[in-house]
């Protein structure tokens, strides 16, 4: 869901310039961690944005990891655990320095992150040259666990394909024969367009027409009169965060919403309901989550949350739970005895994890194989309307592992 | 594309176009006649956003919020000039970028501490909440032509106080030559700290008749800045009628190429400069 456009531009450059506020306060706490690494203690890299646009997302996932840690004890196999931590500014061009400030100065275990994809593609080359254990607790670009799998690379969020795959079946059990597809252009959009154009065709259904606008710009104006003007059986569209709301907003003020149903991927009403307010309403996506799966391990882990954090989880919050849960599959395994890498990822592959979001195995890429949730907008909550796709696996188009 | 949907983008380009002059009107007077390089512009358009949507709630009035805010930012703007900016003047316009850049950081934080990081949304005020219906399944927003409306009135009011007020010949007399103003007995510091308190005031105004277009999200003034350097510098500095043109040729190249050059799309607002500046350097109404 994030950018990784290796191009200059220009106001993508900007809008990145503001992340730099908190970064040196928070690079500071790296070297006093370092300093106080005690022999016994299994040394977790946090690289996440802790400053900017994607900031929440970071903190989110931090407690959730902190959160599945804290039910064992403050152990993971029999080890206590400590917290390096790098603010990753989302910015892509310090992805390798940061990646290799854990990795070769603290010497972290393992190291959690991140959100932006960016970023994440930069840490792989760190990570696949010096094999050091990765957990992605969010990043969703298709590449990391495709053409950059490893046997140390873990993910324990999505594939940005995943999230829009299980809308083609969808669409077409409402008897929509073809759709328009609007994004922005960058990787994230592309991807979950190519997911959703798979899954559609596959049930004989037709993409007409492939909308893009430039990331990050937010005038949908001229798109959604190509939009009327196209006239499709629905629309699927990804945005997030101020995107998806002012989203949302136009495609109701354009009188759009009521006569050409809309479609998403999840993050297009995650986080901006309160924003949109009656726009989004009816609005259907799929996610791995949802506001209202009412599982018991679900519930359990938003009283937790809630207790510990005075916040509600979201779903990255999930994902960085289970960011912590799956390394402590790991590390149980092992007896905490890290250096036994091989067994420490096997034990990991064949983990099943007991998540919030439903019980999750890791595909051969080690993404997660998850079932996807029909959500729609009823009065500012993304309510499950069942599951879209059953143990959903990601094709990990590329992965020679 | 037929005939009536042409029309409808023809709108959409002069709708988008006359917004962009609203978002860089402030940009044109700070920078395209005080010649302060002001990277800070974007931080108060989202200030003036965050204002709206935080005494809009308060208040439960958009209009009520925009009467409150206005002044603020006028009082906030002169104290930025007299604290900061007016010791810039003299310097390269190097220290300008640095403390206007260091601005932005300082702003983006405080922003966050005091208002979060959420996504929020500032209702249509309710009078101009409708849609008028164009064919069969699309409508347009009236306050979206309500914001077209101000805009033509605001670039109005700006043409005559700098071309036709004594005011305006004071203050480009000022931008020709500081000194010799200052000698002819005119306060040319109180013209200087009014220009800037004016321009941060038309930013943040943006940011609030726009709040409930856009909605009101973290580092949302980057997004905007970009482009507002792009219309005075192609519109010519120095000049409000050179600032209109531009943007509203920025909204139609903008607006077409999305529909009809979807592959480059991002950078046809750039070419678009390039070509400019190749033709004429000074921009489109520029004193070269």
């Amino acid at each position: 869901m994030s950018s990784n456009e290796k191009g200059f531009d220009r106001r993508e450059f900007l809008k990145s310039t503001a992340a730099v506020a908190g970064a040196t306060a928070v690079g500071t706490l790296a070297p006093l961690g370092a300093a106080m690494a005690q022999a016994g203690k299994i040394k977790v890299g946090l690289m996440l944005p802790y400053t900017g646009t994607y900031a929440a997302l970071g903190v989110a996932i931090t407690n959730g990891f902190k959160l599945a840690v804290e039910e064992r004890g403050g152990k993971l196999g029999g080890r206590e655990i400590e917290y390096i931590v790098v603010d990753d500014e989302s910015n892509p061009a310090k992805a390798p320095e940061n990646a290799n400030k854990l990795v070769q100065r603290d010497k972290v275990d393992v190291v959690i992150g991140t959100v932006h994809s960016g970023v994440a593609m930069g840490m792989a080359k760190v990570i696949r040259e010096t094999g050091t254990l990765w957990i992605n607790p969010n990043a969703g670009a298709d590449e990391v666990t495709g053409p950059l799998c490893a046997p140390n690379i873990f993910r324990t969020s999505f594939s940005n394909w995943q999230t829009t795959h299980a809308l083609g079946k969808v669409l077409k059990a409402k008897g929509h024969k073809n759709a328009v597809f609007i994004t922005w252009k960058y990787a994230a959009g592309e991807q979950m367009m190519q997911g959703f154009k798979e899954g559609f065709e596959k049930e004989g259904g037709k993409l007409i027409k492939e909308l893009y606008t430039p990331f990050p710009q937010v005038e949908f104006q001229a798109l959604l009169t190509e939009i009327a003007s196209i006239k499709p059986d629905a629309v699927v569209s990804f945005f997030a965060g101020g995107g998806a709301a002012k989203f949302l907003k136009d495609y109701a003020a354009a009188g759009l919403k009521g006569k050409i149903p809309l479609y998403g991927s999840g993050f297009l009403t995650d986080g901006v309901l309160e924003a949109v307010g009656d726009a989004a309403e009816g609005v259907e996506t799929t996610l791995h989550y949802a506001d209202s799966l009412n599982t018991k391990k679900d519930n359990a882990f938003r009283l937790a949350y809630a207790k510990t954090y005075k916040l509600q989880p979201d779903v990255y919050a999930v994902q960085g739970y289970d960011a912590g849960q799956l390394l402590a599959a790991g590390l149980d395994a092992v007896k905490g005895n890290i250096s036994n890498k091989a067994g420490m990822i096997k034990a990991m592959e064949s983990a099943k994890i007991d998540s919030p979001r439903g019980a999750w195995t890791l595909s051969k890429a080690h993404n997660p194989v998850q079932d996807m949730y029909l959500r729609k907008v009823v009065g500012k909550q993304n309510l499950v309307q069942g599951v879209a796709w059953k143990a959903l696996a990601d094709p990990a188009k590329g992965c020679k592992a | 594309m037929d005939f009536a949907f042409f029309l409808i983008q023809l709108l959409n380009g002069l709708q988008y176009g006359l917004l962009l002059f609203l978002v860089a009107s402030g940009l044109t007077l700070i920078f395209g006649i005080m010649g302060i390089i002001n990277l800070a512009h974007g931080s108060f358009y989202m200030l003036g956003a965050y204002l709206a949507w935080s005494l809009a709630g308060l208040t439960g009035s958009l209009v009520a919020a925009i009467l409150v805010a206005v002044p603020l930012t006028v009082v906030f703007g002169m104290a930025l000039e007299w604290l900061l900016i007016r010791r810039l003047y003299e310097r390269d316009h190097l220290f300008q970028v640095l403390l206007t850049y260091g601005l932005i950081l300082v702003f983006e934080e405080m922003r966050s501490i005091l208002w979060g990081d959420d996504v929020h949304g500032v209702p249509v005020p309710a009078l101009l909440n409708a849609s008028i219906p164009l064919t069969e399944n699309l409508s347009y927003p009236v306050y979206r032509l309500f914001i077209s409306a101000v805009c033509l009135l605001l670039a109005l009011g700006l043409y005559l106080l700098i071309q036709k007020t004594r005011l305006g010949m004071m203050i480009r007399a000022g931008a020709s030559n500081r000194d010799m103003v200052q000698s002819l007995g005119i306060n040319i510091k109180f013209i200087y700290t009014l220009v800037f308190a004016i321009g941060v005031a038309l930013a943040a105004f943006a940011g609030m008749i726009n709040a409930p277009l856009s909605s009101v999200f973290p580092n949302m003034g980057g997004q905007v800045l970009i482009i507002c350097f792009v219309v005075v510098v192609i519109g010519g500095i120095g000049s409000v009628k050179g600032a209109m043109v531009a943007s509203l040729m920025i909204g139609l190249a903008d607006t077409f190429g999305q529909v009809l050059l979807p592959e480059v799309a991002g950078m046809i607002v750039y070419l678009l400069m390039a070509i400019v500046l190749v033709w004429r350097p000074a921009g489109l109404f520029g004193r070269a």
